[in-house]
């Protein structure tokens, strides 16, 4: 320890004896730095890693013929628009087949209820979601976060049709 | 009678091995934890209840801002001068040895490889200022796929497997350009990518 062993006065001089000092060194500060330095070296290194969402695309079919038709009852379709909008769909958007649009939101109570409770009518759907050109990153990866979150493991994202666009700006939703 | 004294103990305790191992652990943390080095573009994550962590090393992350523009970054230092002497000649682009050097200390880039030269001549005070256009991706002049190619090839090189491929994605960044992103790497069969994210906390399920 920083303690030095005051050494007895060889005599000599007379009974001058030279002013007793502590030397023992008070380590308090030094000690609450280092611990501040280990503390902030301890957060910073295991938390400075950001986290990653896996996304995985379809391989490119080979040929056309290999590729199954999507059955119309299983698939659902949610559209991402501009200003944080939602729409979704059952069924599939065909010529003479116009699905019934409705919208919701980012929010717990919006479209995770429904993917919930589209999964419990028929566990086999397929969640096709189509970003619009003026929707965000944001959103895509909020709904992909949905996909995660209320377990759906088959969806595919897509890009918007112009029939699906059409179908947003004639629901006047 | 006389007065039991009671023994008296120094109140100061030795702190000395706490000191030590204090320091320790101090020297410890500072020599492993590996900070990043200064990005030149601001992106700010979306956040996700993903919580699976970017791998320490071989991580190639492509940034998209706000404004559409895309950067490139790799973090393997050893490699990057290859990339870089791979991807200039492809261009017919020289890089003096100073610049290759400073490219490998550089966490990423946005100018098209013409323009890398000058970039990498700036100080990095002078870097962070000068406006960055983005790596070009449209169909014409698609370097972005270059950049991705010869560093998948320089890593198979060197460790014998791929780069981890990463898209660091600003939250207001536009739907298009990720999307023309990920279409440039499908076409050359890469299908498998992380987004990167923040970590949010996870919902209760069933509500």
């Amino acid at each position: 320890m920083a303690e030095i062993q005051q050494q007895a006065d060889s005599g000599g001089g007379g009974k001058k004896r030279a002013k007793k000092m502590s030397t023992k060194i008070d380590m308090t500060p030094m000690v609450d730095l280092a611990f501040l330095l280990l503390t902030f070296f301890m957060l910073t290194s295991t938390f400075s890693k950001p986290t990653v969402m896996e996304l995985n695309m379809p391989v490119k079919p080979k040929n056309e013929q290999e590729q199954t038709e999507l059955k119309a009852s299983d698939a659902f379709t949610v559209l991402l628009g501009a200003d944080n909008k939602l729409y979704y769909y059952d069924g599939l958007l065909d010529n003479n087949v116009k699905p019934d649009i409705k919208s919701s939101d980012y929010s717990a109570d919006g479209i995770r209820k429904i993917l919930f409770d589209r999964k419990q009518r028929n566990p086999n759907v397929v969640v096709m979601i189509k970003p619009d050109d003026n929707s965000s990153y944001k959103n895509m990866v909020d709904i992909l976060d949905e996909m995660n979150i209320t377990g759906q493991k088959k969806y595919a994202l897509m890009d918007i049709s112009k029939n699906d666009q059409d179908l947003i700006k004639g629901s006047g939703l | 009678m006389p007065k039991v004294k009671p023994h008296r103990t120094s109140p100061s305790l030795d702190m000395t091995p706490m000191v030590d191992l204090a320091f320790l652990l101090v020297t410890f943390f500072m020599l492993t934890s590996k900070f990043a080095p200064q990005e030149d573009v601001v992106v700010d994550t979306p956040a996700s209840i993903s919580e699976i962590r970017l791998p320490e090393s071989h991580v190639m992350v492509i940034s998209i801002d706000k404004d559409k523009r895309v950067f490139f970054g790799l973090d393997d230092a050893k490699v990057k001068e290859d990339l870089l002497t791979s991807v200039g000649a492809k261009y017919s682009v020289g890089f003096t040895a100073e610049q290759a050097k400073k490219f490998t200390g550089l966490a990423s880039f946005g100018v098209p490889v013409q323009q890398l030269p000058s970039l990498l001549t700036l100080s990095t005070e002078e870097r962070q200022k000068a406006s960055q256009p983005g790596i070009p991706i449209d169909s014409v002049n698609n370097q972005l796929i270059e950049w991705v190619t010869a560093a998948q090839r320089a890593e198979y090189k060197a460790f014998g497997k791929p780069a981890y491929i990463a898209i660091r994605g600003d939250g207001s960044a536009d739907v298009p350009t990720v999307k023309r992103v990920i279409k440039i790497l499908q076409d050359k069969d890469i299908n498998r990518f992380n987004l990167i994210t923040d970590l949010e906390g996870k919902p209760v399920a069933g509500n």
